[in-house]
């Protein structure tokens, strides 16, 4: 296997991320989410524009970024599930539970897809909130995104995965450190 | 009774393993968090720690480093150290393992995993 085969393909993707949120949801928070139909776009991320966008990088032989957003009032109501206990605005709290949210979605992710691709390294996850946002990623040629229906709600977890091309230089090793910095722009 | 010390960078984590011991029939003494694995050594030197549960990426010093500077200590070598974490490939379990690790929880859990997995303890 070279760092140019393209040994994951987009269902790889959705599969696991349909699966590893389904799992996180009904063990973590005790929630059913449904899952839609996946799309594709190019370079920036799905709505909502407002809400709260959580990143997490992902780095070896394939590298990228997974990512959650939601609305506030969603990201509330999934604190509130996680940690038992009842959150209607924003706080630390909030932010620390979408992290981990996450982590745990996009980290399970990963698991799976290492059997394809050998070990990746994941980051600390990164969370943003307001208005009128848009995130965009350095280099980075489109977004798988998976939306999921939760009650009236929506939640998109996303993902953009592509072959390292530095990956050979350094036979993996500086960039399966977990912590790297994630290239990412905040457009307000 | 043993004292906990509970290792992750995410506070929810740390307060669900909390109440998920709190609630366990298992007889704990005090429990102690720690943010990252600088905290934790900070921790374990100034309390009696009796095992330790630990998440692996977290900034700082990660869940593994953490975990081969205990075992490499005279003072803490035999304090089991229980992984939390969401990397769940085999070759992540079996690297802890190989560093010591006394058990290996993969998030999402639930709670009678924890239960389960630190029964052997008490």
């Amino acid at each position: 296997m070279t760092h140019t085969d393209p040994v994951i393909s987009h269902q790889d993707i959705v599969a696991a991320i349909r699966a590893s949120t389904a799992d996180v949801f009904v063990t973590m928070l005790g929630l059913e989410i449904t899952a839609q139909d996946m799309h594709i776009e190019p370079t920036v991320t799905a709505a909502p524009s407002s809400g709260v966008v959580s990143l997490i990088g992902l780095a070896g032989n394939w590298c990228g970024t997974g990512s959650l957003a939601c609305t506030l009032a969603f990201a509330c109501r999934m604190a509130s599930h996680l940690v038992a206990t009842p959150y209607d605005s924003v706080n630390e709290d909030v932010l620390d539970a979408a992290g981990e949210i996450t982590n745990m979605i996009i980290g399970n992710v990963k698991t799976v897809l290492e059997e394809k691709v050998g070990p990746m390294g994941l980051s600390t996850p990164t969370v943003i909130y307001g208005r009128d946002f848009q995130t965009r990623g350095a280099r980075i040629h489109e977004w798988i995104i998976v939306p999921f229906t939760c009650g009236e709600e929506r939640l998109f977890v996303q993902m953009c995965l592509a072959p390292n091309p530095d990956s050979h230089r350094n036979g993996n090793k500086e960039t399966l450190r977990a912590g790297f910095q994630v290239p990412q722009v905040l457009t307000v | 009774m043993l004292d906990i010390l509970i290792v992750d960078d995410s506070a929810a984590i740390r307060k669900i393993l909390q109440r998920v011991l709190r609630q366990s029939e298992i007889p704990i003494g005090n429990i102690f968090e720690a943010a990252d694995g600088n905290e934790a050594i900070a921790a374990l030197k100034a309390q009696h720690i009796g095992l330790m549960l630990s998440d692996i990426n977290m900034p700082n010093m990660n869940g593994l480093e953490l975990l081969s500077h205990v075992k490499a200590s005279e003072n803490w070598k035999n304090v089991p150290v229980v992984m939390v974490s969401t990397e769940g490939s085999q070759a992540k379990v079996l690297e802890a393992v190989q560093l010591g690790a006394a058990g290996y929880v993969r998030k999402p859990f639930n709670a009678d995993e924890i239960k389960e997995k630190l029964a052997k303890f008490f």
